[in-house]
């Protein structure tokens, strides 16, 4: 039995470099790890949040009307502005945009995201990540124009709409104030609804990675202990899924405030936040202006994040 | 007499393949019934149609003696004690256990006092504002425990719940279990595939194996007369033997099974005795385990430690036991 015996086969000691340094960086794990993170850390020290802290610094510079000159001077002018009725308007318009397209975004994700994640198996699965994520494959710009020709007088959903008898109340919904306009294309309705359709995979992924987290025995115990479906739904599948909502919306959401070329290509005229800071920065050199402008957003997702977090949304993470 | 559970003749078949194949099986009211078996052997899909979570192929799961095969989880009046326990992340200790009562509509105080109630049953008493998170595996079983218990159910299942836990704690928890049994009067139907936590536990336990059941039987009938080869095996440690050795050795056809602690070394006057070769001495604390081999099998006798000089490996002895310390095993079916 023992003559399976090992026999010891260790080489001639060499101390090579390399030898030295990979035995250097299994004792020091703290080294090592620095040398992984420097770079990556560095890279999202300097050029992340050092762009964003000169941002926040320059809405505070002065901007001279008269000679278009920005000096370093510190004031709040900036953030006044902002709250004269035409930039309030922007903002409010932005604001109420993104919280539509978000809400609408989750209603419409959750129930595909439940299925992909408690449902479907292998390759069915696989197909769901491809077709949510293939449309964010081809170029934003091409999805947003094709959308202008779809919801053109004329185009495919005038068409559909008419086949389907639903032309009255098409008309009549483009009547309503705020909503309407004389086409889907210049309505803010079928600017929502472009807004939905390019950030829904943003909102489908995090949420289904959410409830895909949940174990199959919670759900169990929870009809053991007397629960009907709906109220395992409720109760247990629902706080579970809210983080994933919240992140997912987070997406969303910043991404609508920041848009400028959706507000330009399809809806009534008007300006969203995204284009104020385009023009602001870019045609009439306003820079505070336009960095006042982009805080705003900052501002809003910071509040909400701290909403989210006192409803002790992410305790479960 | 009425009965907690009732399988008549249950098949669970996946496919092929029969998890549960020709179950019959009667729980009795107030016991504490275990389900024995290796890891595959169906007694845990046996707890699950129980519960509810599967359902029987053929046959029918009787629940105090009314069809239940086809109904839900949550239009059983049994709970479930999950082996990973399965408290629900979100709520903290009090919601947990308040959460059945919750379900049923119970008002917030009433359900908060019972919730309450039942922590301090389970020695949790002051945890009710922690999150599962922040406690630690004996502390979540117990929250398991009283959020199953809460409700009164009339059969409460426990999917080996005693499985994650460490041996010190394991113990003093299979000493509470049973307390609490017999305190609450509630039938106990405990899944597990460590025999002597079994044997120490229950009033009755049914050995399975390859999705049948071997034997159901209390404790002490199951070691001193098991039913097959696979339960003399299981339950404990057996000598099986058969074949020309045991008719050489005792003038009779068949097999029988000798407990190693039944065999001494030696030679006694009436005792059955055979000489060997110690091929290995284990110290196990209270006893040894020497096995000898015999006629080209082994034999092994636990003898206790603190007395005997022990025989050196490679050493020829002589074991003995008494004729009726042999249990001849029922013909293989």
């Amino acid at each position: 039995m023992s003559s399976m015996a090992i026999s010891p086969t260790s080489p001639a000691p060499r101390t090579s470099l390399a030898r030295r340094v990979s035995a250097l960086l299994y004792r020091r794990t703290t080294l090592a790890l620095l040398l992984l993170l420097t770079p990556p850390l560095l890279w999202f020290g300097v050029v992340y949040l050092g762009s964003l802290l000169t941002l926040i610094a320059q809405s505070f510079y002065t901007f001279d009307d008269f000679s278009m000159q920005v000096t370093p001077e510190w004031t709040l002018a900036n953030y006044r502005a902002l709250l004269d009725a035409a930039n309030l308007d922007i903002v409010l318009r932005t604001v109420s945009m993104a919280l539509a397209v978000s809400a609408m975004s989750a209603l419409l994700a959750f129930p595909l995201a439940y299925y992909m994640a408690r449902y479907a198996k292998g390759s069915e699965k696989a197909f769901f990540y491809v077709a949510v994520m293939l449309p964010m494959w081809a170029s934003y710009l091409v999805k947003v124009y094709a959308w202008t020709v779809l919801l053109a007088k004329g185009g495919i959903s005038w068409w559909l709409i008419d086949k389907l008898g639903l032309t009255p109340l098409y008309e009549w919904m483009l009547t309503l104030p705020g909503i309407g306009g004389s086409t889907l294309s210049t309505s803010n309705f079928g600017r929502f609804w472009v807004f939905v359709y390019i950030w829904l995979p943003f909102m489908i992924l995090p949420i289904q990675a959410a409830l895909e987290r949940i174990p199959d025995n919670l759900l169990a115990a929870s009809s053991d202990l007397g629960a009907r479906p709906w109220q395992t739904f409720v109760h247990i599948i629902l706080p579970m899924a809210v983080p994933g909502v919240v992140a997912g919306s987070i997406f969303t959401f910043s991404l609508t405030l920041g848009d400028y070329i959706i507000p330009q290509l399809i809806g009534p005229s008007g300006f969203y936040i995204g284009n104020m800071v385009y023009s602001m920065q870019g045609s009439v050199g306003n820079m505070p202006m336009a960095a006042a402008f982009t805080v705003v957003p900052i501002v809003l997702i910071g509040v909400y994040l701290t909403l989210a977090k006192r409803t002790g949304a992410f305790d479960a993470l | 007499m009425k009965h907690a559970v009732e399988f008549d003749r249950v098949r669970r078949s996946y496919g092929a393949v029969n998890a549960v194949d020709d179950v019959n099986l009667a729980i009795r009211e107030g016991e504490f019934f275990s389900m024995l078996g290796p890891s595959g052997s169906g007694k845990t899909t046996c707890l699950r149609l129980i519960a509810g979570f599967e359902l029987p192929s053929s046959g029918r799961v009787l629940i105090d003696g009314v069809d239940a095969s086809r109904l839900p989880p949550f239009e059983r009046n049994v709970n479930t004690v999950f082996q990973d326990y399965a408290l629900f992340p979100t709520m903290n200790v009090l919601e947990n256990v308040a959460y059945p009562l919750m379900i049923k509509g119970v008002a917030k105080r009433e359900r908060y006092a019972r919730a309450e109630e039942a922590l301090a049953m389970v020695a949790l008493d002051g945890f009710a504002a922690r999150k599962p998170g922040q406690l630690s595996g004996g502390q979540r079983q117990r929250v398991a425990l009283a959020r199953a218990l809460v409700g009164r159910p009339r059969v409460l299942l426990l999917d080996e719940p005693l499985g994650a836990l460490d041996l010190k704690l394991r113990e003093q928890m299979q000493g509470e279990l049973k307390a609490l049994q017999r305190q609450l009067g509630i039938t106990f139907v405990f899944v597990t595939h460590d025999q002597s936590e079994a044997l120490s536990m229950s009033d009755r336990v049914a050995v399975f194996a390859r999705g049948r059941i071997e034997q159901v039987d209390t404790p002490q009938a199951l070691y001193s007369q098991p039913a097959s080869r696979f339960v003399a095996d299981f339950v404990g440690t057996s000598n099986v033997v058969d074949g020309a050795l045991a008719e050489t050795l005792t003038g009779r056809r068949g097999a029988f099974a000798i407990r190693p602690e039944r065999i001494r070394l030696g030679r006694f006057d009436g005792a059955i005795s055979v000489r060997g070769v110690v091929r290995e001495v284990a110290f196990l604390g209270p006893v040894n385990r020497v096995d000898v081999e015999v006629a080209g099998r082994y034999l092994s006798a636990q003898l206790p430690s603190f007395s005997l000089q022990m025989p050196e490996v490679g050493t020829e002895v002589e074991l003995a036991w008494e004729r009726d310390a042999a249990h001849w095993l029922p013909e293989a079916a």
